[in-house]
């Protein structure tokens, strides 16, 4: 059944290398939740395991622990793969932004 | 012929842009997406839904939008799409015209 659904939905094919990835997803309002990424379909709907919510603001970042998430497609922007490595290293005590935009105004 | 590069099929305004941008597939893109965030990448595939997963992504202003730092690849929902920022002489202009021109026709035909 999977095969056929790759198939028959050739956005599955973009989609599938996230699987099981630690990802970032930016949602329509702004906001950043970042977590284990368990399931997608064909509408970009998002199934993410120990998700955790970074929002930043000129003060600092925050994290807001969420656990089980699903997020529906039409409010997904950006699912981003995260280098872990990278991410890691990052010294969030120094980095300050202003949140997101929302995408559609 | 043109059709065949750009293919005219259909489904009509759909498929010109997204056989368009397969044919941009391995080139720098830079997408801005409707909230200023611009990311710039190597476009890895798009779809029927203009989709686009590019790889090596690199954030247009870091200082500014830190949000995706550590993100080296990115799938973006097509929705969300302002502008494609694309670069200038990997297009052929004059294929483009032609392929509209058609498909405008095409399109008025079937109406």
């Amino acid at each position: 059944w999977y095969q056929r659904r790759v198939r028959e939905f050739p956005i599955m094919a973009l989609l599938d290398s996230f699987i099981n990835k630690t990802v970032s997803i930016i949602t329509n309002d702004g906001r950043n939740i970042i977590g284990t990424l368990r399931g997608v379909d064909q509408v970009v709907n998002v199934i993410m395991e120990e998700s955790t919510e970074r929002v930043y603001s000129k003060d600092g970042v925050d994290t807001v622990t969420l656990g089980l998430y699903i997020i529906r497609g039409d409010n997904v922007a950006i699912i981003g793969e995260i280098d872990e490595e990278k991410d890691s290293k990052l010294d969030f005590s120094k980095i300050k932004a202003e949140p997101l935009k929302d995408l559609i105004h | 012929g043109i059709n065949a590069e750009y293919g005219a099929t259909k489904i009509q305004f759909l498929m010109l842009f997204y056989s368009f941008f397969k044919t941009l597939v391995g080139k720098q893109v830079t997408v801005e997406l409707k909230n200023d965030l611009a990311i710039r990448g190597t476009l890895h595939s798009v779809d029927q839904y203009l989709n686009i997963k590019l790889l090596d992504v690199s954030v247009v202003e870091p200082e500014k939008y830190p949000h995706l730092i550590s993100i080296k690849n990115c799938f973006i929902r097509g929705s969300v799409v302002r502008y494609v920022h694309v670069p200038p002489h990997e297009v052929d202009t004059e294929l483009l015209q032609d392929s509209s021109r058609i498909e405008a026709r095409e399109q008025k035909k079937s109406t």
